[in-house]
C-alpha cells in the first residue's frame, strides 16, 4: 500500500517550492495588484516552460503528462504562494473540458497552445447569483453563433478562449469554445474579492461558437466541476497549510505579558484545530488524487469530500490567521487579507458549499441503493 | 498512490486469510449487535481461547522477537491481520494492555528473567494484564500520583487507590506507578511494578458508569507487598518506564466506535420529516456531509499513517487526530440520531428504539471516549506542542518536590 505521492513527485515538489519561493518573496502578489498588472505574464511563462501547465496533458498534445499526481502537487503549492496567474481557470476548467469533451482535431489546435501558455483558457458558467443547474444557464447558441452573459468568469480578461456552457436549443445545456478576442464579444473586469484572480463579465452577441462534440448532457458539465474540485481542493490544502504556518510563525515571535502568544492555551487549541482541519482536507484532496489519476468510480463522491473539507479548512485558517496576528492582520499591508479572500472566493468559484453537499449526498444515496440491491 | 498490497504484504494477507477462514466464522452484513455491553466470564474464557489459537500459529505478537513466541514481523503485519480479523466474528480483544503494551515495556525496560516470565504466558492467552496508572486525583497530571510505595527489606508496601482500570476484574497482572519518594520533584519520585492481582489487599470494585454498564474498575491496594524482584526499571525511573509503555498505547488509541455515517444516514432514510424521509431536509444534509467528511478524512489520513509505517517510519503525534476528531463526532452523531426520532429520542427500550437503541447508548458512552486515552484537551495540546512545536504549558510544579505542590479538593 502506498497512499502517498510517489518519489518523483515528492522530488519535483522540492522544484516547484523553490521555484515559487524565488519569484514570490513574500508581499509580491500584493505590490502586483497595487501595480494593477492582471496577470503576471512573466511568471506565466516560466510556469509553462517548467512544463506544469502541460502536466496533465497527453505528449501526443504538446503536454509533458506527468500525471494527475503531478497537477496535484503543483496545485498545492500554487495555493501555498498565491501567485496572479489563472493556472486553474486554463488547466483545471479549459484543458480539462477540451481533453475530456473535445473532438481530436480540437485537441491537436487548442491543448498544445494551453501547454505552452501562449493561449489562457476559462470556463463560463454562471449567469449571476446561484448553484451551476442546467436550468440556470441561459446564454444560447443558434446557427453557431453564442448569444448571452456570463458572470463571473474568473481570470475573464486575462483569458483568450473560454469554454462556455450555452443552450443548444434541443435538450440541455452543451459546451462551446469561444475565441474571447474574436468578434460578438465585450468584457470588462469586475471588482473581486480575490485580488490576484479577478473576475470578468463577459457579453456574447453572436459571437463564433464551437462546439465541444462529447460534452452531451449536463453530466458532462458536472463531471469537469467534479474534476476540477480535486485540483482546487488542492490549492485550498496549500493554502490552509500557509495560512496555519502564518499563524504560528507570528504566535511564536508576538510577546504578550512576557511570553509568546503561542504559550496561550486558547492560540494553541485553536491552532491543533486549524492543523486537525488541514490535515483531513489533505487527506480527502489525497483520495481525490487517486481517483482522478485512476478514474476511479468513486471520483464524484471524492471530490465532493475533497471539496467541503478544503473550504472549511482554508477558510478557518485565513479566518483565524487573521486573528491570532491582531490589528496587524486587519491591515492591507499583512499579507492575511490575500489568503481570506482567496478562501472565500475559491470556495464559490465552482458552486457553493450547498451544491457540493447536495451533490455528495446524491452520491451516497445512489451507492447505497447499489449496496442494497446488491 | 496505490491501495494495493506490495508482494510481501499481499502474500501475509493470503495466509491471515486463510488462517481466519479455517479458524473463525465471517461477519454476515449487517449482523452488529449495535449496543455495546461489559465482558462477562464467558467472553473473556473464548478471548483467551481465540489469543491462543492466533499466537500458536503465529498471528499474534506480531513485532515480538522469535524467543518469546512472536513473529519478528512488522507493524504493517498487524494491521493487516487486523483488516482480515475484523471481517469475522471473534471474542472482544481483551489483550491489548498486556500484549500491546505491557510486555514490550517489560521488554524493553525489565529483566531478562522478568519477560522471560510473562511474555509467553500473555501472549498465548494465560494471562491477562491491566495498568494501575490513573487516580482520583491524578489523571492527565498522571505524575501527580499518590500512591504510596515503601521499601522494606527485599520488599515493597504499596498503599493508595487505582481508578479507570479495565479489565482489573478478570486480570492476572498489573503493570502498577507508585510514588517511592516524595520528597524530589513528581517525576523524579517514581517506580514501576509489576504487581500479582491475587496479592493480599488488592481489592478491585467494579465502577458504575453514567449509562449503568460497568466496563472499568477502582482498585484499592492496602499494604501490599511486592518483591523486589518485581520491580521494573530503577528506583525513581517509573516516569520513563511511564512513557515507554505510552508510547506503545499510541498508536493503540482505536477511533471511538458507535453508530457513525453510515448508521445515521440509514435512520435519516427510514425517519419522517414533514411527510419526507428526513434525508430530504437540507439543515439534515448538512450535519450527514460534515460528517461525511471527517469519516473520509479519518481514513485516509490513517492510511497515510500507514504508508509511513510501511516504510518504516514511526507514527508519530499526529496519530492524536483519529481521536479527537472521532470521539467529538460519535458524540453528535449520537445526539443527532436521537433529535431525528424527535420525542421517541427518549425511548431507550431496545424492542421499540431504532438500532437496538444504538444512538441512546452511544451518547451515554460518548463522553467517556471524550476522556480516555487522553482528554480532547490533552490531545490538542499534544499536537499543538509536539506537531506545531509550539511552547509547552506552564507548570508551577515544576521542580518542586512532590510534597509541597499545593493540592485541591478533589
Amino acid at each position: 500500500m502506498n497512499f502517498e505521492f510517489s518519489d518523483d513527485v515528492t522530488s519535483m515538489r522540492e522544484e516547484v517550492n523553490r521555484f515559487l519561493n524565488e519569484q514570490l518573496p513574500t508581499g509580491a502578489v500584493r505590490q502586483q495588484v497595487e501595480t494593477g498588472d492582471m496577470l503576471d505574464r512573466d511568471l506565466w511563462s516560466k510556469i509553462a516552460e517548467m512544463g506544469w501547465l502541460g502536466a496533465a496533458i497527453p505528449e501526443a498534445f504538446g503536454g509533458v503528462e506527468l500525471g494527475y499526481e503531478a497537477l496535484c502537487m503543483i496545485a498545492e503549492e500554487i495555493g501555498r504562494a498565491l501567485p496572479s496567474v489563472p493556472f486553474g481557470s486554463s488547466i483545471y476548467l479549459a484543458a480539462q473540458a477540451i481533453l475530456l469533451f473535445g473532438s481530436q482535431a480540437q485537441k491537436e489546435i487548442y491543448l498544445p497552445q494551453l501547454a505552452a501558455g501562449s493561449v489562457i483558457g476559462t470556463f463560463a458558467l454562471a449567469e449571476g447569483a446561484g448553484d451551476p443547474s442546467a436550468q440556470a444557464v441561459r446564454a444560447q447558441v443558434a446557427g453557431g453563433k453564442l448569444s448571452g452573459t456570463k458572470l463571473p468568469v474568473f481570470d475573464g480578461l486575462a483569458a483568450d478562449l473560454a469554454i462556455v456552457a450555452a443552450q443548444t436549443g434541443a435538450g440541455e445545456p452543451g459546451l462551446y469554445i469561444i475565441d474571447l478576442n474574436g468578434p460578438g464579444v465585450a468584457r470588462r473586469a469586475v471588482e473581486s474579492l480575490d485580488l490576484g484572480r479577478k473576475a470578468a463579465v463577459i457579453e456574447f452577441d453572436g459571437a463564433p461558437a464551437e462546439i465541444l462534440p462529447l460534452a452531451a448532457d449536463w453530466s458532462a458539465v458536472a463531471g469537469l466541476l467534479d474534476r476540477a474540485a480535486i485540483l482546487f481542493a488542492f490549492e485550498q490544502v496549500g493554502g490552509a497549510q500557509k495560512a496555519l504556518t502564518m499563524a504560528l510563525n507570528y504566535a511564536q515571535e508576538r510577546y504578550a505579558f512576557g511570553r509568546p502568544i503561542a504559550a496561550l492555551q486558547a492560540i494553541k487549541h485553536k491552532l491543533a484545530d486549524i492543523y486537525v482541519l488541514t490535515e483531513l482536507a489533505r487527506s480527502n484532496a489525497y483520495f481525490g488524487a487517486w481517483a482522478l489519476d485512476t478514474n476511479a468510480a468513486e471520483l464524484p463522491a471524492a471530490a465532493a469530500a475533497a471539496r467541503l473539507s478544503a473550504n472549511e479548512a482554508f477558510f478557518e485558517a485565513a479566518k483565524e490567521n487573521i486573528q491570532i496576528h491582531g490589528g496587524m492582520g486587519f491591515t492591507w499591508d499583512s499579507d492575511c487579507h490575500l489568503f481570506y479572500r482567496r478562501a472565500k472566493q475559491i470556495a464559490g468559484n465552482i458552486g457553493s458549499a450547498r451544491y457540493w453537499r447536495n451533490r455528495l449526498i446524491d452520491r451516497l444515496l445512489t451507492q447505497n441503493e447499489n449496496i442494497e440491491a446488491a | 498512490m496505490d491501495f494495493s498490497d506490495t508482494p510481501q504484504e499481499a502474500e501475509f494477507r493470503a495466509e491471515a486469510k486463510a488462517f481466519l477462514a479455517a479458524n473463525a466464522k465471517l461477519r454476515p452484513q449487517g449482523s452488529d449487535a449495535y449496543r455495546s455491553r461489559a465482558f462477562n466470564h464467558e467472553d473473556v474464557r473464548r478471548s483467551k481461547e481465540w489469543q491462543a489459537t492466533k499466537a500458536k500459529a503465529g498471528f499474534a505478537g506480531f513485532h515480538w522477537p522469535k524467543k518469546y513466541g512472536g513473529r519478528e514481523g512488522s507493524q504493517m503485519q498487524a494491521i493487516i491481520f487486523a483488516q482480515e480479523e475484523e471481517k469475522y466474528i471473534v471474542p472482544p480483544g481483551i489483550f491489548n494492555q498486556g500484549v500491546g503494551m505491557a510486555l514490550p515495556t517489560i521488554m524493553s525496560c525489565g529483566t531478562p528473567a522478568q519477560a522471560e516470565r510473562y511474555a509467553r504466558p500473555a501472549l498465548f492467552g494465560e494471562e491477562v494484564w491491566c495498568q494501575l496508572f490513573s487516580e482520583p486525583a491524578a489523571g492527565t497530571d498522571l505524575a501527580g500520583l499518590r500512591t504510596k510505595a515503601e521499601k522494606r527489606g527485599d520488599e515493597w508496601v504499596v498503599n493508595g487507590q487505582k481508578v479507570w482500570t479495565s479489565n482489573a476484574h478478570f486480570s492476572q497482572f498489573a503493570m502498577l506507578v507508585a510514588r517511592s519518594d516524595s520528597e524530589v520533584p513528581k517525576h523524579q519520585g517514581l517506580t514501576f511494578f509489576i504487581l500479582d492481582m491475587a496479592t493480599p489487599g488488592v481489592e478491585v470494585r467494579r465502577i458504575k458508569q453514567i449509562s449503568g454498564t460497568s466496563n472499568f474498575c477502582e482498585v484499592f491496594l492496602s499494604d501490599v507487598r511486592i518483591p523486589d524482584a518485581n520491580r521494573l526499571g530503577a528506583v525513581g525511573e517509573g516516569w520513563k518506564v511511564a512513557m515507554t509503555m505510552l508510547a506503545n498505547e499510541r498508536f493503540a488509541v482505536a477511533q471511538a466506535e458507535g453508530p457513525d455515517l453510515d448508521d445515521i444516514l440509514q435512520l435519516a432514510k427510514l425517519v419522517q420529516l414533514d411527510g419526507k424521509a428526513a434525508i430530504e431536509d437540507s439543515a439534515v444534509r448538512e450535519k450527514l456531509v460534515t460528517w461525511y467528511c471527517q469519516a473520509q478524512g479519518l481514513k485516509y489520513t490513517r492510511l497515510r499513517m500507514q504508508t509511513a509505517l510501511s516504510r518504516g517510519k514511526t507514527p508519530g503525534p499526529e496519530a492524536s487526530i483519529g481521536k479527537l476528531v472521532s470521539a467529538t463526532k460519535l458524540q453528535e452523531i449520537a445526539a443527532f440520531g436521537i433529535d431525528l426520532l424527535g420525542q421517541a429520542g427518549a425511548v431507550m427500550d431496545g424492542e421499540l428504539a431504532p438500532y437496538n437503541a444504538w444512538f441512546q447508548n452511544a451518547l451515554l458512552y460518548a463522553p467517556g471516549k471524550r476522556i480516555a486515552g487522553g482528554t480532547d484537551e490533552v490531545l490538542r495540546n499534544i499536537i499543538a506542542e509536539r506537531v506545531l512545536k509550539m511552547p509547552p504549558e506552564l507548570r508551577v510544579d515544576k521542580g518542586m518536590p512532590f510534597n509541597k505542590i499545593p493540592t485541591g479538593a478533589r
